[in-house]
């Protein structure tokens, strides 16, 4: 099962080396075990752009959506055996903040299901057609 | 027939915990399993009447629900594809082939698996509560929700929520591993505890007892230490329980409640004291401390003594101070200053009271401005403890509680 990792902590102008050493350990060991995917810190919200459509028209705004103390900073995508194996990676993510401050939300990713087979089909028959 | 139907339900209130962890390993899924083993108890209802009680009921019920979900499985294998390593583990894990009704119960016990999973810390605690007792419990989900005073689609849909985020975030089905024992080890034990004090001391509604929800944490109190007989924890969870439950009778009197200090302790149930009092010896024979085991030494202090006067309270301050290394909460700290009141001195009880509520914490906990009040009753500063009731019947939420405090009220 694939899980994102998301980190929330509250912004700093420059997260310190150790920070990033930090994260360089646990991507590199979970690269050994076989469990990455994927890892990316995010820009700071500063640069974040909200995009939501009313009446039809995609309305343009600065920064995130919600106003919060700790915001999302970067992710990983770390393949588990299951939810106690990504627990288990998430305790290990330094998040940007010294001393700890700051969470690791994880959540599964399932996937889109697939349409059915007949389904694919029937749409393929009816552009033919 | 209806001792057959008797007959099958002793067997499914008794033995469906453990045919349910079982076909949950084997099927990888909550529903299915239940699905499989209302199917075989609705089959043994049909069956049994004619052909008798089988000898081994439950490896019956076992067998016929194994068979509804290999057909189960095999009806959803052509919707689902992906079901094809599922179908394999249904077969590889057969028990005892099929025609085996009469063999007797040699499925493995997957009932640790299962408490582990359903108290999962990733689970709220109300969900982990109401997973543990609808799966390992002997209730039913209206019966729970009758216990909890909740109205029954709102305890439904929290078991539903849980069973599908063990599925969807994938909980792992499994005992933990060493390294993580001790704390998962503590998340069961909070739950069963929490469902005897629901039982004990129910928050709201009109009865200050509701045994059955007492009787089940015990059930599933002995269960976890017939399971984890090496964890001392476990037996004095239970001794504590057992303790706690032998002053039920004396503990209200005429829809009233009575005081520790004022029951009358003809009624206490010896049996249930004298089986506490060993389990406890069982616990402490292995020289590791915990909580529990202090928690049911001060229970057991209370059981030992013959009249309340003859309660060993400078003991029993002892172990609420050291019962306040493990668990430095302000209600402990509140417990252990009424100990050092009635074993040390009152006045010295009362400061630490005061010292106690100086943070604020328990301005809203009904039990600080009760305990408080009963001190200055007993130094003779009325005023003082009417003012205290009061702001204690002004929190407490239980009938029985409420007049207890109203009667102590009038007679300041």
């Amino acid at each position: 099962m694939r899980y994102m990792m998301l980190i929330y902590s509250k912004e700093q102008p420059d997260p310190s080396a150790r920070v990033y050493s930090g994260h360089r350990a646990v991507m590199e060991e979970a690269a050994r075990k076989g469990v990455f995917i994927a890892a990316e810190p995010l820009a700071p919200t500063s640069s974040a752009t909200t995009v939501r459509i009313e009446s039809g028209k995609a309305l343009v705004s600065d920064g995130p959506f919600a106003e919060t103390k700790e915001q999302l900073a970067g992710y990983y995508i770390l393949d588990c055996r299951n939810l106690d194996e990504a627990i288990e990676w998430a305790a290990k993510i330094p998040t940007a903040c010294k001393g700890g401050a700051g969470c690791v939300e994880i959540r599964p990713l399932p996937g889109i299901p697939q349409p059915p087979v007949e389904t694919v089909s029937e749409q393929l028959a009816t552009r033919n057609a | 027939m209806p001792d057959v139907r008797a007959a099958a339900e002793a067997v499914f209130r008794a033995e469906s915990g453990r045919i349910l962890a079982a076909l949950i390993r084997i099927s990888g899924s909550f529903d299915r399993a239940e699905e499989a083993l209302q199917e075989a108890f609705a089959s043994a209802l049909a069956a049994w009447p004619e052909k008798g009680v089988p000898q081994n009921a439950a490896a019956w019920i076992m067998t016929a629900a194994h068979r509804r979900l290999i057909d189960a499985v095999r009806r959803d294998h052509t919707r689902f594809e992906k079901q094809d390593e599922l179908r394999y583990a249904v077969e590889a894990a057969s028990p005892s082939g099929p025609g085996n009704e009469e063999e007797s119960m040699h499925f493995p016990d997957d009932r640790l698996r299962l408490i582990f999973t359903c108290c999962h810390p990733a689970l709220s605690q109300q969900a982990q509560v109401a997973l543990t007792l609808r799966t390992l419990g002997g209730l039913t989900t209206p019966e729970i929700a009758k216990a909890f005073l909740l109205p029954e689609p709102a305890l439904a849909q929290r078991v539903v929520r849980a069973k599908r985020k063990i599925q969807e975030a994938r909980i792992p089905y499994e005992v933990p591993p060493p390294g993580r024992l001790p704390e998962r080890l503590a998340s069961v034990q909070a739950v069963i505890y929490l469902i005897f004090n629901e039982g004990y001391a129910a928050h709201t509604g009109d009865r200050l007892v509701r045994a059955d929800l007492c009787a089940e944490a015990v059930r599933l109190g002995r269960m976890l230490c017939h399971l984890m007989p090496g964890e001392p924890e476990n037996f004095a969870l239970l001794a504590l329980m057992l303790l706690h439950d032998s002053r039920r009778d004396a503990r209200v009197r005429e829809g009233a409640l009575v005081t520790l200090e004022e029951q009358d302790r003809s009624l206490w149930n010896r049996a249930a004291i004298s089986e506490g009092l060993s389990l406890l010896d069982r616990a402490l024979s292995f020289g590791a401390a915990g909580p529990y085991q202090l928690q049911a030494a001060i229970a057991a202090l209370h059981a030992q003594a013959d009249r309340s006067e003859d309660t060993d309270w400078p003991q029993i301050a002892a172990l609420y101070e050291r019962l306040l290394v493990w668990n430095p909460s302000p209600v402990v700290a509140l417990n252990s200053a009424v100990a050092v009141a009635m074993g040390i001195g009152l006045e010295e009880g009362l400061e630490r009271i005061d010292a106690t509520g100086r943070s604020g914490e328990l301005d809203g906990y009904y039990l600080f401005h009760a305990a408080r009040a009963d001190i200055l009753r007993r130094l003779n500063r009325l005023a003082e403890a009417s003012a205290a009731y009061r702001r204690a019947l002004a929190l407490a939420t239980n009938r029985v509680e409420r007049e207890y405090l109203q009667h102590r009220l009038d007679g300041c």
